[in-house]
């Protein structure tokens, strides 16, 4: 029940992020997008979807035929399962893991491993190539998010994400410092969250939103779907709903690392606005509706910056991305994790 | 070192301060103006798409676009199928018996046409008929969209004489030619029988 729940919500989810993100685009590049299909083109995203449901199924002769039906589902699933761990309100997460964060942060690497299955059993070299260049930019980058969440899991001491969620809020059962001084459990709100909790988690949230770009290969980190040069990537060789699974799990990882970001670093389902005086704002909007809205409105916006950052910035090359990574996002994620250590044992 | 990383984020934020404006620019629809508007280029911001076919660009009169042939004022000369460089007009002509009648600008005609067809979709639109053509019967239009589904529907067929009629003139014509031999004929034996 819970899980056909989240699988209609990535559904959702995927078909309004289609069609934003095309929309996005247009206006950006000055033009206008799909208009036809539905008023404004709303339709056009369902247009899609039923198009691809009705494309064949081709295995190419020469492929592995188990790798290459497997690699998709494997993709998706170990995404879909990433949601498993996520707070959506108080009280509202289908399975509150102590070892929430590591779970999640396991279970995504696991794309990893589909994506180098479709790649090589496509025994195309453009789709190998970029399944490599994939493989190494996804091992890569998860240092840096991984050390980036590890000083964020320093301040509130759980691995737990309600706990974590919770404990950026008027619901927290400890004390909650601003900038480390100043007690706001009382007034809540945006002052409560976790990079103004801790100023250099500002640092670390921007090392794991530029990491989880990168996870999920997306521009300007979209070198193994490079459209224009290895034409599709590791997904080349695939067409119709095998496409639509690997799409799927595309825009559900944006989907998953934004809400990610946003409960470990901007709240969760906390609510940004503060008691101030006796108009106890913090108290009126936190809720079951609430979180949910609350925690919709800072995914999606995490989502539109980066379908925007998507559009603006060119693509990297595989070096300068390698360089990016180990010369410059792990040493500042380590650096903020030893700011993180020194802030707990000093401050707290 | 730093520098690098500082001159990162200044020029990412820069390109992201252009899109966004882009994107909110883009509440502003494309103003159509005709290009004969003295403000043709003055917009520049703003969504560029012009929607066709639901909005059109305004085409002058003057626009040089597909061909019109004025089939009471031609003379049948094939002066346009001759220099075509495309090869898409094709006319078949047929002798008349007496004047049929003259043309807008006085010309007698003499021929038939069973034929004129020109291929809409062969046709590179250099406007050279329309400069030999005597009477000027043929001219360019300012339609541009005539899309078919069928290709054969892409040659336009100008000649309004149906096949009947044609067949009915041609065997005029046969008639008249086989009289004025059987004449031929009589008036050599005549003047052979004469010299005899």
């Amino acid at each position: 029940m819970v899980a056909s729940v989240l699988f209609a919500f990535t559904a959702l989810f995927t078909l309004f992020a289609l069609y934003s993100e095309r929309k996005i685009s247009a206006f950006i590049q000055d033009r206008l997008g799909p208009m036809e299909n539905g008023k404004y083109g709303s339709l056009q995203a369902f247009a899609d979807i039923l198009k691809m449901l009705q494309k064949e199924f081709i295995i190419p002769t020469a492929a592995d035929k188990i790798l290459f039906i497997l690699a998709p589902i494997i993709i998706f699933v170990s995404v879909y399962l990433g949601f498993a761990a996520l707070p959506w309100a108080p009280g509202l997460i289908p399975a509150s893991l102590n070892l929430g964060v590591f779970y999640i942060f396991a279970i995504l690497s696991i794309e990893t491993l589909g994506i180098l299955m479709a790649g090589w059993g496509s025994n195309n070299k453009y789709a190998l190539l970029g399944s490599m260049r994939s493989v190494a930019q996804m091992v890569s980058y998860e240092i840096p998010a991984g050390i980036s969440l590890l000083s964020v899991v320093m301040i509130p001491q759980s691995l737990n994400l309600q706990e974590i969620t919770i404990r950026q809020g008027i619901l927290s059962s400890e004390a909650v410092n601003f900038l480390g001084i100043w007690d706001v459990k009382a007034i809540g709100g945006i002052l409560s969250w976790n990079v103004f909790q801790a100023p250099h988690l500002i640092i670390a949230y921007i090392i794991y939103f530029i990491a989880s770009l990168a996870e999920c290969n997306r521009a300007p980190f979209d070198i193994p779907e490079a459209e224009s040069e290895l034409i599709g990537g590791f997904h080349v060789e695939y067409s119709g709903l095998r496409f639509a699974f690997i799409f799927l799990a595309e825009y559900s990882m944006m989907f998953l690392v934004g809400m990610i970001g946003v409960v470990l670093f901007l709240g969760g389902w906390n609510s940004p606005l503060p008691n101030i005086g006796s108009v106890s704002l913090a108290y009126w909007t936190t809720g079951i509706g609430w979180g949910i809205f609350w925690i919709l409105l800072k995914t999606l916006s995490v989502v539109a910056i980066q379908i925007w950052i998507r559009w603006t910035l060119p693509r990297f090359r595989v070096d300068q991305l390698m360089s990016l990574c180990w010369k410059v996002l792990t040493p500042l994620a380590f650096l903020c994790m030893l700011i993180s250590g020194v802030w707990r044992l000093t401050m707290m | 070192m730093i520098r690098k990383v500082f001159n990162v984020f200044i020029t990412v934020f820069k390109g992201l301060k252009l899109t966004l404006g882009h994107f909110f620019a883009a509440t502003e629809s494309r103003k159509v103006k005709a290009i004969s508007d003295p403000n043709y280029f003055a917009q520049n911001s703003g969504i560029t798409t012009i929607q066709y076919p639901h909005v059109k660009l305004p085409v002058p009169e003057v626009g040089r676009y597909q061909l019109d042939v004025e089939m009471d004022d031609c003379i049948v000369c094939d002066l346009c199928a001759k220099i075509c460089p495309v090869d898409c007009i094709d006319i078949e002509s047929i002798k008349s018996i007496e004047a049929i009648g003259k043309t807008s600008d006085g010309t007698t005609k003499r021929l038939y046409a069973a034929k004129f067809d020109i291929d809409m979709a062969k046709c590179m639109y250099c406007g050279l008929c329309t400069v030999v053509c005597p009477t000027e019967c043929i001219v360019m239009t300012d339609t541009y969209d005539r899309s078919m589904i069928d290709l054969n529907e892409m040659t336009y067929k100008f000649s309004d004489m149906t096949a009947a009629e044609a067949d009915e003139k041609r065997f005029a014509l046969e008639q008249l030619n086989a009289e004025r031999f059987a004449a031929k004929q009589l008036a050599l034996q005549q003047n052979t029988g004469n010299q005899i």
